[in-house]
């Protein structure tokens, strides 16, 4: 079987070509870097089969961050190369065309954003370019599907051509100087409302504002999609359930599969938070209250990813974001992680140097809750007010700046500056954003179902064993001392490891006052990774520098949750 | 006159006359286009020591100030 690369510089559309070639869905968006691994899929051609292996972006073969390592490794294993250009950027985009060339392997050159560049007035001789590179080059729509089928009807056509011999830097620059003025026009285009807006939204003065208008809008559009999926679709569902489980209920009696199903009736109704059954809490935790907001945020995540908005964001936070040891694009790992820490930590791999991932991976475990944990925390103590959850956010953005501050001190290594290529603005496509969402809330629920399911019963064992109270009683000296928390608030800090949100379920029946409620479910962000984020932290980091962030986050957990309960309880 | 691009008022038009710094430095600035003989625009330029925001041939590009300071132009008269 056939190994075929997709190669080229970042966000030129390799993944939306691969997902053509391949119909495998990936995530694609509009900023350099969303992909950071590679992917692998199958095309049939004729009889044959061929593996399909999409690479991350890189502008040439020397590698300058751990996504461009990569694309080399993906490059060394390639059979041949389908070289993806941006055909609005021919020119930069050559160099690494010459590069692949003259390393003797089958390329075929595809030219993407072939419709973009007729609009913008570039004519590019494609008779000619295949002439001077001695390739078969083809123009295509990646995001319509122009041009695949003679994509792939020429495949076999890749070659390596022995005209191009290996090149100095140099030599490579007046090579493209001479393609480019032999085979490309442009023709001059006036400024659009959209290069107006491009430029307003990243000057200082215009674009910070315009920053915090976008954010603004983007938490209340998630909230109120959130709320709205809840309210008119969720809730009505599990009220049309609950006759269902009422009844299995009682055609359970008492008796151990009813406590392991059901859990306790709470004044003999079904409390759907605190029962602790599979069928009961199990179910409705992941779907009534936290599927709804992963709905509603990676809807508007996808928004914002396609229309280019983010490098945008990157740059106007640089200059913060330096003294936390990072540059501005460290804000693009953070915003994924808000989804899930999983890939806002793998994201951290476009940033260049070991210390800038460390910072950028440690802070989102320590400071940055998902949308799982914040659903709950909107639903519980949203329910008490508002006030109490902003403290939660207050109090972890408080956390996210300092230990920013304090890690850039303590952690040894360069921070380089950024050097972010802004891309055009483009409008979303609309099936893209529904994929790309349907494609994320899948994968939450193939990672979160079985967890809650595992959670739910791992408590039931283990408190029908009497481990949570001999437990409660090593912590308390902590928990209730230190952090002013009733003792079993331990239970739910151990099954926090596993599952966030319904950590932060198993905290309503303590009983406790709202000001504690704010306490244990900041610290529930702040003390440790769930079980998800160690993991793609301990493959990213290593497990040196693995132990290194969690102690630091053991150790601000500890002076966090103390100075909250002096502060809060004013105890 | 030649002049950093850093120097350049927001809003000017200049060509690169040369690259400075080291040749991994200078590598990755053309590969991104910013490259001798092109005209490059100073989009914008944060403040507190923050980054510059360049147009080169309708691209726009982030790059920090240091790196920015390597990049030598000349405005034309």
């Amino acid at each position: 079987m056939k190994k075929i690369v997709l190669m080229g510089n970042p966000n030129v559309g390799k993944s939306v070509v691969f997902s053509r070639l391949t119909g495998a869905n990936v995530i694609t968006s509009n900023y350099p870097g969303t992909t950071v691994d590679f992917s692998k899929g199958k095309m049939c051609l004729g009889k044959e089969g061929h593996e399909i292996i999409d690479a991350p972006g890189t502008y040439s073969l020397e590698p300058s961050n751990k996504a461009e390592e990569v694309a080399l490794d993906m490059f060394g294993q390639a059979d041949l190369v389908i070289d993806v250009a941006d055909a609005t950027n021919l020119e930069r985009n050559l160099y690494l065309t010459l590069q692949l060339l003259e390393q003797k392997k089958p390329v075929i050159l595809a030219l993407n954003m072939w419709d973009e560049a007729r609009h913008t007035g570039i004519g590019i001789d494609l008779r000619k370019l295949e002439n001077e590179l001695h390739i078969p080059v083809v123009p295509t729509v990646a995001l319509s599907g122009e041009g695949f089928s003679d994509l792939v009807h020429r495949l076999d056509e890749a070659r390596s051509p022995v005209e191009i011999e290996p090149m100095t830097e140099s030599e490579r620059w007046i090579k493209i100087g001479e393609i480019i003025g032999n085979v490309q026009q442009v023709t001059h285009r006036h400024h659009t409302l959209w290069d107006w807006i491009s430029e307003a939204s990243i000057r200082p003065l215009t674009g910070v504002p315009i920053a915090l208008g976008a954010i603004f809008a983007a938490l209340w559009l998630v909230i109120f999609i959130g709320e709205t999926l809840i309210t008119y679709i969720f809730d009505p569902l599990f009220v049309l359930y609950t006759p269902i489980v009422m009844a299995i209920s009682t055609w359970l009696g008492r008796g151990l599969l009813h406590a392991l199903l059901i859990g306790q009736l709470i004044d003999g109704q079904i409390d759907y938070i605190q029962s602790m059954g599979l069928l009961t809490t199990g179910i409705y935790v992941p779907f009534a209250m936290v599927l709804p907001y992963i709905i509603a945020f990676y809807s508007v995540l996808a928004v914002f990813e396609d229309t280019g908005y983010l490098p945008r964001l990157a740059t106007l936070s640089d200059t913060l974001f330096h003294r936390f040891g990072m540059h501005g694009f460290g804000i693009i790992p953070v915003f994924l992680g808000f989804g899930c820490n999983v890939p806002g930590v793998l994201a951290a791999r476009s940033l260049e140097t070991k210390k800038q991932r460390f910072i950028a991976a440690t802070l989102i475990a320590i400071s940055v809750p998902c949308m799982a944990k914040n659903a709950m925390v909107f639903g519980i103590l949203g329910s008490f007010g508002l006030v109490y959850v902003i403290l939660v956010f207050t109090t972890l953005f408080l956390v996210f700046v300092s230990s920013g501050l304090i890690l850039n001190r303590l952690i040894k290594g360069d921070s380089p500056e950024i050097c972010l290529e802004i891309p055009p603005y483009r409008k979303p496509d609309p099936l893209t954003v529904l994929k790309k969402t349907w494609m994320r809330i899948r994968w939450f629920l193939k990672e979160a179902i079985p967890f809650v399911f595992f959670g739910v019963l791992i408590i039931n064992l283990l408190y029908a064993v009497g481990f949570v109270d001999w437990l409660g009683g090593i912590f308390a000296p902590v928990i209730q001392g230190w952090f002013g928390l009733p003792q079993e608030a331990t239970t739910a800090l151990l099954i926090g490891f596993l599952r966030k949100d319904l950590a932060v379920g198993m905290l309503l029946p303590l009983a406790m006052s709202p000001l504690q409620l704010v306490i244990a479910t900041t610290l529930l962000t702040i003390y440790f990774p769930c079980v998800g984020t160690f993991a793609v932290m301990f493959r990213e980091l290593g497990i040196r520098d693995m132990i290194k962030a969690t102690a630091f986050m053991a150790c601000t957990a500890f002076l966090v949750g103390g100075a909250m309960r002096l502060v809060l309880l004013g105890i | 006159m030649e002049q950093p691009l850093t120097s350049l008022e927001t809003g000017t038009l200049a060509v690169i006359s040369r690259l400075e710094g080291g040749h991994r430095f200078q590598n990755k600035m053309r590969v991104l286009g910013i490259r001798e003989q092109k005209t490059i625009r100073l989009v914008a330029k944060h403040p507190f020591d923050g980054p510059v925001v360049v147009d080169v041939e309708g691209r726009e590009m982030t790059i920090g100030r240091r790196m920015a300071g390597h990049i030598i132009t000349a405005v034309p008269e």
